[in-house]
């Protein structure tokens, strides 16, 4: 690419040709502020707050959209252009809702922390009517409050583009203006399949998950409880970054030593279950490759994805593996082998997920998913909602000591932990349907084809079975743009693969909905996702045990329990089934 | 939060859902063709309801969202039909000035509508519009061609009574 120089605040700088001012900027060490711009997702100029001083033009610049050229001179810091940035926050903050000591994102807001940087306070500069909203809560997961929000289009970019979901959009024109959903309908009459990246990407309070933390603590002051937690491999990839961590800190040992001092009786990891999972849906693969079943097989661990099928490829649901999601089954396990060897009334135990997710809060309400008469799982929080647990209960993270899970469903292979990663699922299915079908040792466990970022990536394996060779073709998709184009070409009967792995949230869990927001400026520029993924990967490689069939804590659940693999109970309380739903159902 | 299904009820005729995929499928894969399917939906309908938004959407593969997003920006789209008389109120300057907001406002309390909607039973829709070119006689209102000058608000019974 070739390079052109300009100069930025008199500083000479050598960008590439087609770099905006904002990249060029970031070169010379000068930070441009920016409020509606994501990169690659809501590149529309809209937000008036990155505006720079250029040479020769008529009015100030937008930089996040505004080409480099060569010999171009830049001022981003002249009292024109932060008397505007400031105008523009003074005319955003006249028609917002300035509740902000008792805002989820008060500390942590985008428009908060411009507006102390400018100096922009909470006066009504532009005294007059605000643009009418209501309260928005009719979606199982999360709620929309308009009156936090400034109409950057981030969610309603993501939703569309990444996800290919477009439920939100801006309606109406002008004051009033609004981002919501088609004729009057809440979030929860839509198509929306609770992924969470809306919220995820939100610069301010308008967006936030339904918290329970409170229903989580008065479960564990009632003496009658028995509350069990578990916890998903994502979560201790992003904990960390809620109190001031470097993104891409482990932080497990910590996390469980919090949990336990916030009075979980019981602290599993999701990691156990995601062994079982490999457990029931390798064979469930095996079964199909072998006796001629519906393939490819599509996982079924991320309920946007599996919402999302539903939705959009109601035709194709056979696809589906039955499997259950890892948090089903450690909610369907602690209620019943769990509560049978300890001796609890599984109607007492109140079973706990944290996750990386939103659309967990779903799916813990579909049906088919009470296999003992009671919800496997009652209570689904994200990881931020346990950050804010943590605080509320003033623990002292920072300074915890490391603590083990508890056993035995807090013993985990290294297959399991990965599952966090998009391809993770797919790797730790391979390390054990390889070994099962060829009745060999792997010579290598890394399947490192399927790992990595890219939106949809392709391997094949060619393995030998009872003396005949196959070639196991796979794919892997993370998003839903993505999974889109797969699943349109397994409709049309043209995907060859045996086994695809779908996670809705781009880059797989470790990027989940419920993870901690990652401001703009840090997501437009570090690669998040590779430092969260790194936990997953290097904690895999330091377990002894990597494969989800040899965690002895799985064979014994099938020894003293299960049975086998597929058996009748297992299917009872580990696989569900699926419903057909609609894009537009309303008419 | 509810669906806002108010006011007259769908009325569509199976010629009219079949000139509309007709149209649908003449523009569908050309770029920007939402506008142009938007504009003939109207004149199909001559509004766009709900239902015909959500069978532009089945057809097109487009999100609803994104649909209704335009409808509702370009002033040139109604979400309500027009009733069988249509009044449409002077809110320009001079009218204004001479109380055409008095009219306005107990024509809404009369019909039981707001502006841009229809009444249930079909027969009249209201608007408020700019000059009518009758700036002598304000305050001004139309019902279909005939325009009523000078108006104060009890003659408006009177008025509404002709077209029952």
């Amino acid at each position: 690419m070739e390079n052109v120089t300009l100069k930025i605040n008199g500083v000479t700088v050598s960008a590439p040709k087609d770099s905006t001012i904002l990249d060029a900027a970031r070169l010379a060490y000068i930070e441009i502020p920016t409020l509606c711009f994501l990169k690659e997702i809501n590149e529309i100029g809209a937000c008036r707050m990155c505006v720079v001083e250029v040479k020769g033009a008529k009015t100030l610049v937008a930089s996040c959209v505004y080409p480099v050229a060569e010999g171009m001179e830049v001022w981003t810091n002249t009292p024109k252009v932060l008397d505007s940035r400031k105008k523009t926050l003074q005319l955003l903050l006249s028609n917002h809702n300035k509740q902000c000591l008792s805002c989820v994102r008060s500390g942590q807001c985008e428009l908060q922390t411009l507006s102390r940087e400018l100096g922009v306070d909470d006066e009504n500069y532009y005294k007059g009517g605000m643009t009418p909203c209501e309260l928005d809560e009719t979606a199982v997961h999360m709620v929309r409050d308009n009156s936090k929000c400034i109409l950057c289009r981030r969610c309603t970019a993501i939703c569309e583009k990444a996800q290919n979901v477009g439920v939100i959009g801006p309606n109406k024109r002008g004051f009033n203006a609004f981002i919501g959903s088609p004729f009057g309908m809440g979030l929860g009459d839509t198509s929306c399949v609770s992924c969470g990246q809306c919220i995820a990407v939100c610069p301010t309070g308008a967006l936030y998950e339904k918290s329970c933390v409170d229903d989580v603590l008065a479960a564990i002051a009632d003496p009658d409880k028995y509350v069990v937690v578990q916890t998903a491999p994502s979560v201790r990839t992003g904990l960390g970054e809620e109190f001031g961590l470097p993104i891409g800190t482990n932080t497990e040992g910590k996390m469980v030593a919090a949990l336990r001092r916030v009075g979980f009786d019981k602290v599993f990891d999701t990691n156990f279950s995601a062994d079982l999972t490999i457990m029931e849906e390798g064979t469930e693969f095996i079964g199909r490759l072998t006796g001629g079943g519906v393939l490819p097989m599509v996982t079924s661990c991320s309920p946007g994805w599996v919402k999302y099928c539903e939705h959009y490829f109601p035709d194709v649901l056979e696809h589906l593996s039955s499997c259950k999601s890892p948090q089903q089954m450690m909610g369907a396990v602690v209620k019943s082998f769990y509560a049978e060897k300890a001796g609890i009334d599984p109607k007492k135990i109140v079973s706990v997920s944290i996750m990386p997710c939103t659309a967990k809060k779903f799916e813990i309400t579909r049906p088919d998913e009470a296999a003992n008469g009671v919800p496997d799982v009652d209570f689904s929080m994200t990881t931020r909602e346990l950050a804010a647990m943590i605080k509320k209960c003033r623990i002292n993270f920072l300074e915890l000591p490391d603590e083990d899970f508890d056993a035995p469903l807090g013993l985990s292979s290294g297959a399991g932990v990965i599952f966090g990663a998009s391809g993770g699922v797919m790797e730790a299915a391979l390390r054990t349907a390889v070994e099962i079908l060829t009745k060999k040792q792997l010579p290598s466990l890394d399947f490192t084809d399927v790992r990595g970022f890219q939106g949809i990536k392709e391997a094949s394996y060619p393995i030998e079975v009872d003396g005949k060779s196959i070639t196991v073709k796979v794919a892997v998709a993370s998003g839903l743009a993505n999974a889109n184009e797969l699943m349109k070409k397994v409709r049309a009967g043209e995907a060859d693969y045996h086994f695809i792995e779908i996670m809705a949230c781009p880059g797989g869990c470790i990027n989940g909905g419920g993870q901690p927001r990652v401001p703009a400026d840090v997501r437009n520029n570090v690669d998040y996702r590779k430092l969260r993924a790194s936990v997953v990967y290097d904690s895999d490689k330091a377990n002894t045990i990597r494969k989800s069939h040899e965690n002895p804590a799985i064979q014994e659940l099938y020894s003293a329990f299960l049975e086998n693999p597929g058996s009748h109970k297992a299917h009872h309380l580990l696989h569900t089934s699926y419903v057909q739903r609609k894009v537009n159902y309303t008419v | 939060m509810a669906l806002v299904k108010e006011g007259v009820p769908f009325r569509g005729t199976k010629e009219q859902e079949l000139a509309l995929k007709k149209v649908i499928s003449e523009l569908k894969d050309t770029k920007g063709a939402m506008m142009p399917i938007l504009q003939q939906a109207q004149d199909i309908y001559g509004y766009l309801p709900i239902e015909v938004q959500t069978m532009i959407s089945d057809e097109t593969g487009v999100p609803l969202e994104k649909i209704y997003g335009i409808a509702t920006f370009y002033s040139q789209f109604a979400l309500q039909p027009k009733g069988e008389n249509r009044i449409s109120v002077c809110l320009g300057t001079a009218c204004y000035v001479k109380g055409a907001g008095e009219i306005f406002n107990k024509l809404q309390d009369m019909l039981g509508i707001q502006n841009g909607q229809c009444t249930p039973d079909g027969k009249f829709s209201l608007d408020s519009c700019r000059c009518v070119g009758a700036c002598g006689l304000a305050p001004v209102m139309m019902i279909n061609e005939e325009v009523y000058g000078r108006l104060t608000t009890d003659q408006l019974p009177g008025i509404l009574a002709k077209y029952k």
